[in-house]
């Protein structure tokens, strides 16, 4: 894995390397079996065949032929996938045979120690792997929802449905339509209208107050400094049904209610946690000798603000925007209660268009959104190694 | 101020009093509540946007809140801040909404437009207006729909409500509502009670158990829905064999989106939907939506709104007037769950049974679906 040996490879018995192969096929089998209607059927079958070709390409040919074994095992397993499943077959073949003739070397030759220090025994090996296994079935447990989505939002049918046209990769089943809903229809452009009328000003509301309350509060001679911190932090810790109807009835009595300013000042509360909490951690680093070096050359505060400690607490900034930004993006919760049909947002006609009618419309609108939040997120990460290497925490 | 006042109030009893306004009068802007989905889009195109053609300088604003319009119309009550101008709602909600002072009471024939034929609007909707506060638009129906391709061999299509209770000759998922009304009635009725007795039956502790127990024969196969377009999305994925439904979801599945799915019409069960206006609106909104209210509920842009959607129009002189789909162009007549041929045999839901058993029956439901 890091390129170099840490332990010289050898060969293992096939009394050890057999039985780990066969328990891979199973697993593969498993799924296969499944979809064809037998599950222990599958398991069964996966583990005698991959067994069989373990010891075919272990012992039968060896080493030496490597090569044309593993090209041998592709072929095989993709020709059993055309078989079973047409196109889709052929792709999905092709992964797990291109898997399973590295896995078979991969145990069969004992490579896997190779990248593991010499004294590790047995046991501390299993765990190594099965931890790295973990964390993947962990990380494939929380992004497959969210694939699951992206070409369902392709659909050409009307319904939440992979239909047998997109399963066998027809360009019939197909279509751009949804997406020309979006971007089409009158209701869908007004609330995309109304989030980027509204995610803007109640990021700059949050960004604004949510800096300067950090700075007050970072400096040691504000009283009450926790306290004040434990308030302004309560809209990320309270749940939102509560914040939501409690502005409701507040903001009903002033005249907020259904309002557009309404919606921007509940999004900027729910958003300056964030900015507090980014921008807090960035002042942990701020040497404060370079206000009183600013002080000391005549600069007054307003100055020395902008001039000295905004450039060099600017990431997180930016990153606390960003968050307070998603979150007027993507909150329903309140803008349920304190918005009114002219302020519909894009989470709100998802929110009403799931309930009334399971259109992919709103797969698209999902997918779009997915790809803004990887763009935003990406951009914070960025910020954030910049900060780190300005302030020599990292090589680079 | 006081002036205006008086001159607002005034202006609200011309408007009751049926005498036509001058626009000045009306706010120009209105807040409609409706069910989203392929049914507001009916309402939009048969009379929201006809009415702001020939009103220019009126807006009008969606907001598909009418699941919850009850919980949300006691909390604008309660806040003093009623933003919505008209609510589209079943019966059963106008119900509520006009006992608990949260819906307007309207006199129809003052109100709505006359039929063509001179007939006044009270007799011309008829039974339909179930309660004072209620304007009828439309009569849909709650019946079973079925995946045409699932049907096992040699076995003829289900036709009767009965063939869902049986998972012998059919099996398969069933999706049912998660509510007891209709459901009660179809396993009494399966149970071999007759139609004009279910509600005595029901009316006992025994008849309950006797429902829920008929049900409970079918349990382990049911997905239970609560939004209308589930059953759709079910049967479209062959998740389930039958479901229950409102009719126009599974006419569009059917006409508009090719699916393999037939209708059931056996013991279909009928409820209506119509508009309430809020209590409590300022004099210019209500003067504007009074003049839309008119409009919408006429004789021609209720027959208009099943060129859209295959609901029948609650106005006994729009049923002649029902033409062919807009898009489609299939006579939309035999869609229409009032339809004579898919009418043969009907449940007539008791609203004043259920409005006075609702909540014991609710409670005992939903401990039968824990067990």
């Amino acid at each position: 894995m890091n390129g170099f040996t840490l332990t010289p490879v050898e060969k293992k018995p096939l009394s050890f390397a057999l039985p780990v192969i066969g328990a891979a096929g199973g697993v593969a089998g498993l799924f296969v079996g499944t979809a064809h209607g037998s599950g222990l059927m599958g398991v069964i079958a996966g583990a005698v065949l991959l067994m069989a070709l373990g010891f075919v390409a272990l012992r039968v040919l060896g080493l030496g032929m490597e090569k044309a074994t593993r090209w041998g095992i592709i072929a095989l397993f993709v020709a059993a996938g055309v078989l079973l499943a047409g196109l889709p077959g052929f792709i999905l073949g092709g992964l797990f045979g291109w898997f399973f003739s590295w896995f078979i070397f991969w145990i069969g030759e004992g490579r896997y120690r190779a990248s593991l220090p010499p004294y590790l025994t047995g046991g501390q090996v299993l765990w190594h792997y099965a931890f790295w296994i973990l964390c993947g079935a962990i990380f494939v447990f929380l992004i497959t929802p969210i694939l699951v989505v992206i070409p369902l939002s392709f659909n050409a049918q009307n319904f939440f449905t992979f239909t047998p046209e997109m399963l066998r990769f027809d360009p019939a089943g197909y279509s751009l339509k949804h997406y020309r809903d979006f971007f089409t229809s009158s209701g869908w452009q007004q609330a995309l209208r109304n989030s980027l009328a509204i995610a803007p000003l109640a990021t700059l509301l949050s960004v604004s107050f949510g800096t300067l309350a950090a700075i007050g509060l970072s400096s040691e001679h504000v009283p009450f400094r926790r306290a004040i911190m434990a308030i302004l932090i309560s809209p990320m810790i309270v749940p939102l049904i509560i914040s939501a109807a409690g502005m409701y009835f507040f903001y009903s009595r002033i005249g907020l209610q259904g309002t557009y300013f309404g919606v921007v000042l509940a999004h900027a509360a729910l958003g300056i946690p964030f900015v507090i909490i980014t921008v807090t951690a960035t002042l942990v680093g701020f040497d404060r000798s370079l206000t009183r070096a600013a002080a000391n050359m005549g600069a007054d505060p307003v100055t020395t603000f902008f001039r000295v400690q905004m450039p060099l607490i600017l990431p997180g900034v930016i990153s606390g925007g960003l968050f307070a930004f998603i979150t007027s993006f993507d909150e329903v919760v309140v803008v349920l209660f304190v918005g009114s049909a002219n302020q519909q947002t894009l989470p709100w006609r998802m929110f009403t268009g799931l309930r009334e009618q399971i259109s992919p419309t709103i797969l698209a609108v999902a997918t779009i959104l997915v790809v803004i939040s990887i763009a935003l997120l990406t951009t914070l990460e960025l910020l954030r190694r910049r900060s780190e290497r300005l302030r020599g925490m990292s090589p680079g | 101020m006081k002036l205006t006042k008086t001159l607002f109030a005034t202006t609200a009893l011309t408007v009751v009093a049926g005498t036509a306004l001058t626009a000045q009068d009306m706010a120009n802007s209105m807040t409609l509540v409706s069910w989203g989905g392929a049914y507001q889009d009916s309402q939009d195109k048969a009379y929201v946007k006809p009415y702001l053609a020939a009103n220019p300088g009126v807006t009008a604003t969606w907001d598909e809140s009418s699941a919850e319009a009850v919980a949300k119309l006691r909390a604008m009550n309660e806040a003093g801040n009623v933003t919505w101008d008209l609510v589209d709602v079943v019966a059963s909600d106008a119900m509520r909404l006009c006992d608990e002072g949260l819906a307007m009471e309207l006199d129809h024939d003052e109100v709505l437009a006359a039929a063509p034929d001179g007939t006044p609007a009270s007799e011309d909707f008829g039974d339909l207006i179930v309660s004072d506060c209620f304007v009828p638009q439309i009569v849909y129906s709650t019946t079973f729909g079925y995946r045409t391709d699932m049907v096992p061999a040699g076995v003829e299509p289900p036709t009767s409500v009965c063939d869902v209770f049986d998972l012998a000759k059919y099996p398969g998922k069933r999706s049912l509502q998660k509510r007891p009304i209709d459901n009660m009635e179809w396993a009494l009725y399966c149970d071999g009670v007759a139609k004009d007795e279910i509600y005595d039956v029901l009316g006992t502790d025994e008849g309950v158990n006797r429902a829920l127990a008929k049900l409970d024969t079918i349990k382990d196969q049911v997905v239970w829905w609560s939004a209308g377009a589930e059953t759709p999305q079910l049967l479209a994925d062959g998740e389930v064999f039958m479901g229950s439904t409102y009719n126009g979801r599974l006419f569009s599945a059917i006409a508009e989106q090719n699916q393999p799915i037939g209708m059931m019409w056996d013991m279909q069960s009928f409820d209506l939907d119509g508009w309430i206006v809020p209590a409590g609106l300022p004099a210019d909104r209500l003067a504007r939506v009074m003049d839309f209210l008119k409009f919408a509920t006429d004789t021609q842009r209720l027959a208009d709104q099943a060129a859209y959607i295959s609901y029948g129009p609650a106005r006994a002189s729009s049923a002649p007037l029902v033409g062919k789909h807009a898009d489609l162009g299939i006579e939309m007549a035999p869609h229409m769950p009032t339809d004579p041929a898919n009418a043969s045999n009907t449940h007539i839901y008791d609203y004043e049974w259920w409005a006075d058993n609702r909540d014991d029956l609710d409670a005992k439901f939903q401990a039968w679906l824990a067990q």
